[in-house]
């Protein structure tokens, strides 16, 4: 239905793992999304765990400010582990 | 081709030892399995028929999502019939598999109660219709669960989450359409009083039905009818919706006796394996 808010989806594959999100479903309120994201996402064995949240209520960075957002991180490598050399000597790290 | 079976030699013969009863095709009560085929049949029909209805809606869902929904309830459905009608081919002995039933069986053969051949109307009266089958159909395979049959009881297992899921659903859709706007209350009403008149019939304790439940295969629908209203008066209250007024029941669709919309529905489903009965796909 047109006007139907959308959910976006995200699915608990199995135990002990993250939910992941999925995809999005139209629904009229909380529980008819709940049942519309197990009918489109979860019918072939798919996951234990289902969470849905009105995609209105997400908040989304700007893609017009992609350079201040993301560019800077470009040059930090010291930012990764591997950035650093470890002693040989060290053995639990 | 002519589409009605032909009348065997052995056919007579039962019709001779019957009379005039007009039911000489009735189970034999005193022979287990006759009864019980006639039990499984009854079982079968109504998820096979129901299944159908649903499918019928493939591609015609207000929305995808609720296209898949009912497509998943339909084939939930589909997948019991075909436990149940090949275990009664089984019983029967005759050489029939569920294929064989659910596409070679005319209309007077079929077993389903009259609620689940009925056309599926507007989303309001499919979600009617659906909501008071299959808050019969729990109970029901609730109580199979515990037959003696173990095959029966093994499938009434499964199918058990299967059916709660359809009766959460459906009842979700009675309550968000009775309280919805004025034009789905309307409409959720106007699905209620046409489905009304066939609950009476879910309920029906034949002969059959004693014997089944009798010999511990079957389930006394009787009994658990209080389980059901409570249900049915909770979700109603929940949507601001009155029960409709008690009709006359309609009965029969388990000797047979259908209305118009049974031969229809069969007409499409059983076209194919009818015109090509060795097509594979």
């Amino acid at each position: 239905m047109n006007d139907w808010p959308l959910w976006e989806v995200f699915v608990r594959a199995k135990g002990g793992m993250s939910h992941r999100h999925v995809g999005s479903v139209h629904a009229p309120d909380a529980g008819i999304a709940i049942r519309h994201a197990r009918d489109t996402y979860t019918r072939r064995m798919e996951g234990v765990s289902l969470w849905v949240v009105p995609s209105a209520s997400i908040t989304a960075s700007d893609p017009a400010e992609d350079g201040p957002m993301f560019d800077p991180a470009a040059d930090k490598v010291y930012r990764h582990p591997t950035f650093y050399n470890i002693p040989d000597d060290i053995k639990h790290i | 081709m002519p589409s009605l079976p032909p009348i065997r030699p052995e056919d007579e013969a039962a019709a001779r030892v019957r009379g005039d009863t007009g039911a000489f095709d009735a189970p034999v009560l005193e022979d287990e399995d006759s009864v019980r085929f006639d039990y499984l049949l009854r079982l079968g029909d109504d998820s096979l028929i129901l299944g159908q209805r649903l499918g019928e809606w493939c591609g015609h869902a207000p929305s995808v999502e609720v296209d898949l929904s009912l497509a998943n309830m339909g084939l939930d459905l589909i997948g019991q019939a075909t436990f149940f009608l090949d275990y009664a081919g089984k019983v029967e002995g005759r050489g029939r598999d569920g294929d064989r039933l659910a596409f070679h069986r005319d209309v007077l053969d079929f077993r389903n109660c009259w609620l689940v051949e009925q056309p599926n109307g507007d989303f309001a009266q499919t979600m009617a219709r659906q909501f008071l089958f299959s808050t019969w159909q729990k109970l029901l395979f609730e109580h199979l669960v515990g037959s003696r049959d173990e095959l029966i009881a093994a499938v009434a297992a499964k199918a058990v989450k299967e059916v709660a899921y359809h009766e959460e659903l459906s009842a979700e859709w009675v309550i968000r359409l009775g309280d919805g706007t004025d034009e789905s209350r309307a409409r959720m009403k106007e699905g209620l009083d046409w489905m009304w008149r066939f609950v009476p019939e879910l309920f029906e304790m034949d002969e059959v039905a004693q014997e089944m439940a009798q010999r511990g295969i079957g389930a006394d629908a009787a009994a658990f009818r209080p389980d059901y209203d409570r249900k049915v008066q909770s979700v109603l209250a929940q949507a601001g919706l009155e029960a409709p007024n008690d009709q006359r029941p309609i009965l029969g669709g388990r000797r047979g006796h259908h209305g118009e919309h049974l031969g229809h529905l069969l007409a499409v489903m059983q076209f194919l394996p009818r015109t090509y009965p060795d097509a594979t796909w």
